[in-house]
């Protein structure tokens, strides 16, 4: 059975089969979507081609190709039909730089952060604060705000907060490391939650004596970055409305906005993740990871290296914090929970410590899973609570099912069993990462 | 003027003095062994040595500079490289790779560089790779390049480790026990390696070995420890024939029993 389907897929991935393939998951994908905006079997086919085009064997240009389609053409217009599409794929990009961010500190150096969350946070207060109505209130007592108050800022300026985003980010990272630097382990790990702890108590409690945070109401609203001139909109709207049914509002324009945002800063973040792991640097952080003692008496500098594993790591959600507030246009103390550590530690070890491509995946399926897996389950459940069906055999009424079993609620206890059942089954993740391969040519050396 | 120069280096554990006044010289481009019985204070001294401990009294130079109170670190980009008495490799990363590791005191490129893949960063890469290949066939390792470092048999490991000391251009080599686990053939072979080393490379050598076919085979300078304390020092013809050392390895009656024999 199991020889069958090797075959199989060794027969699928020769030729021209991979670029059929892809192109059929594509296309099934996209016109289920298209027809059932709301199927999450039609998404998941979806969702399934970037996979395709990972894995098999394809002309890295018809890759290219396809892929840019997928995201640049199809994935826009079937998130106006239906907006959520685009939240999905939003907050998969978001949490994959989160990701990929925690992938540097843990994956790569091996220094266990579970205060995570707070550079996230930190880069989302930024832009919070200066792109709201926050710094006109500062002596006003929270939630008796005068509601004429200016904003501080145009909303241009969220292009350069994002930059400010990430630089503070980095610093907050480094201002991390420096205390814990002779941690390790578990020591480590405490501190750092610590730490993430004293950032959201920070903004929760910042509300005086000068009201910074707006304490547990959180801030709204922020501004978001401005649409592009209206020329440019009408000109979208003539070619869109025909595709999608109906002329798209600024609503969904701002939608396909963030997601683009959301895509520009991933592959960015992607770019540096990548760039850096094969480089003097990255090498330092793996050996730093698998050794200590001996990376530092290879000249490896310690304090300077976790520094800066710390400061890279934090800069990639100080990026997406930023993004974040703009588009929620509200942030409150409770979204940077300790929760969200672990939600991004589960992303992470799901698809595989050091892994670029795991944990980009682990991050994508934690998402799925969570708003629109369990989601889905959830209403689904909530549908059969409201008819008069039975559970046959022990007789049991729907109706009767308590609340509390709501899957929806269910996060934390995912979380815990993807972390216990990757740690016994899979410890190295989905998608373990591999050393790079390097052309040597060996054999000639041999012939000399 | 010596290479390397210590001075009544003290190095204590709470109560313990592990190395008591250690004065000891190596002279540029020669071979030369510490030895002693186990617990003597061998490895705490070149622990010393390269910034891992902090010793407590004493000098050490190196080139006419302090090493007291370096960092490990920097006592590398100083120009000292080791090995280790139980190897540490990078298990998970390739053997080229470890070596590149070796590296990192040499190479320039800088955050910029990386993120930007600039001509000098592609450059340093290459070189580098290519260095790392030399290097690995210097001390005969072949077709594993991609291999991690953990997969491959032990005697493989021991010259990984080598390897990777010899990446950073060291003027001193420092080796702990390196031979240690190796069959005769192995053993042999990494004579050759170590000779071939000060040959070829000019570098200085400085080794704590047990195996004293080695010892007495490559070493033009033989310092015995006991104790923490330096006991004797001295051509390999004189220590065998010292008489503290006898009994320092092997108690006082065999001494007296040996003398006897002659």
């Amino acid at each position: 059975m199991k020889k069958f389907f090797s075959d199989l897929y060794k027969k699928a991935n020769t030729g021209i089969w991979p670029i059929v393939i892809a192109l059929a998951f594509m296309v099934v994908g996209a016109v289920s979507v298209y027809q059932s905006p709301r199927s999450l079997t039609a998404f998941l086919i979806l969702m399934a081609t970037p996979m395709i085009l990972y894995f098999m064997k394809m002309d890295m240009k018809v890759k290219v190709f396809i892929g840019l389609m997928l995201i640049i053409v199809i994935l826009p217009v079937l998130g106006i039909r239906n907006i959520f599409y685009l939240e999905v794929i939003f907050q998969m990009a978001v949490f994959a730089a989160l990701a990929l961010g925690l992938n540097i500190v843990i994956g790569m150096a091996g220094l266990l952060d579970l205060g995570y969350v707070a550079f996230y946070a930190v880069g989302a207060y930024t832009w919070a604060i200066f792109g709201s109505k926050q710094l006109s209130l500062l002596h006003s007592i929270p939630g008796a705000a005068p509601a004429d108050a200016p904003f501080a800022l145009a909303p241009q300026w969220f292009w350069l907060f994002l930059f400010l985003g990430v630089g503070l980010a980095a610093m907050m990272g480094i201002l991390l490391g420096l205390p814990v630097l002779r941690l390790r382990g578990d020591y480590l790990a405490i501190v750092t939650l610590g730490f993430g702890e004293v950032i959201r108590v920070l903004a929760l409690n910042l509300d005086k004596p000068i009201n910074l945070t707006n304490g547990p109401q959180g801030i709204t609203p922020i501004q978001r970055p401005p649409l592009p001139p209206e020329g440019i909109l009408q000109f979208l709207r003539t070619i869109l409305t025909p595709i999608v049914g109906h002329p798209p509002t600024d609503a969904e324009f701002y939608n396909v906005m963030f997601y683009f945002i959301a895509l520009i800063i991933i592959g960015i973040v992607i770019l540096v993740a990548t760039r850096l792991e094969d480089s003097r640097i990255g090498r330092a952080w793996t050996a730093i990871r698998e050794d200590e003692t001996a990376a530092i008496a290879m000249g490896v500098p310690l304090v300077k290296m976790k520094l800066a594993a710390f400061a890279a790591g934090a800069s990639f959600a100080g990026a997406m914090g930023a993004l974040y507030a703009a588009n929620r246009t509200f942030v409150s103390p409770e979204t940077f929970s300790f929760q969200v550590s672990i939600g991004v530690l589960t992303m992470v070890i799901l698809g595989g410590l050091g892994s670029i491509p795991g944990v980009i995946f682990g991050a994508s399926a934690v998402v799925l899973l969570n708003i629109q897996i369990l989601q889905n389950f959830s209403l689904y459940l909530s549908d059969l609570r409201q008819s008069d069906k039975i559970i046959p055999i022990i007789n049991f009424a729907w109706k009767d099912l308590s609340n509390q079993l709501d899957p929806a609620k269910y996060q934390k206890l995912v979380f815990g069993l993807i972390l216990i059942l990757m740690m016994i089954f899979r410890p190295s993740g989905l998608i373990p990462a591999e050393r790079r391969q390097r052309e040597l040519g060996e054999d000639k050396i041999e012939e000399e | 003027m010596a290479l390397l120069q210590t001075n009544e280096v003290v190095k204590r554990f709470g109560g313990l003095v592990a190395v008591n006044k250690m004065t000891f010289s190596v002279e540029k481009g020669r071979i030369v062994s510490i030895i002693g019985p186990n617990g003597a204070g061998k490895t705490t001294f070149f622990n010393s040595l390269t910034g891992i401990y902090t010793p407590e009294e004493g000098k050490i130079e190196f080139n006419g500079q302090s090493l007291i109170g370096l960092r490990p670190d920097q006592v590398a980009s100083a120009g000292i490289a080791r090995t280790f008495q139980n190897i540490r490799l990078f298990g998970s990363m390739t053997v080229l790779e470890n070596i590149l590791v070796g590296m990192h005191v040499r190479l320039k490129q800088n955050p910029f560089d990386i993120l930007l893949r600039s001509k000098h960063f592609n450059d340093e890469e290459k070189e580098s790779e290519e260095q790392a290949k030399e290097l690995m066939a210097y001390v005969g390792l072949k077709n594993v390049g991609n291999e991690l470092a953990h997969n491959l048999p032990y005697g493989g490991q021991r010259r990984i480790e080598i390897a990777r000391a010899l990446a950073a251009n060291p003027t001193l080599l420092l080796l702990d026990e390196p031979t240690a686990g190796m069959n005769p053939n192995e053993t042999e072979e990494a004579i050759k390696l170590f000779r071939r080393i000060r040959d070829d490379k000019g570098i200085t050598i400085l080794m704590i070995e047990h195996d004293m076919r080695v010892v007495m085979g490559i070493s033009e300078h033989i310092s015995v420890m006991d104790y923490g304390e330096k006991i004797a020092e001295g051509s390999p013809k004189e220590i065998r024939s010292n008489q503290r050392v006898i009994e320092a390895y092997l108690g006082r009656g065999a001494a007296v029993a040996h003398e006897r024999k002659q």
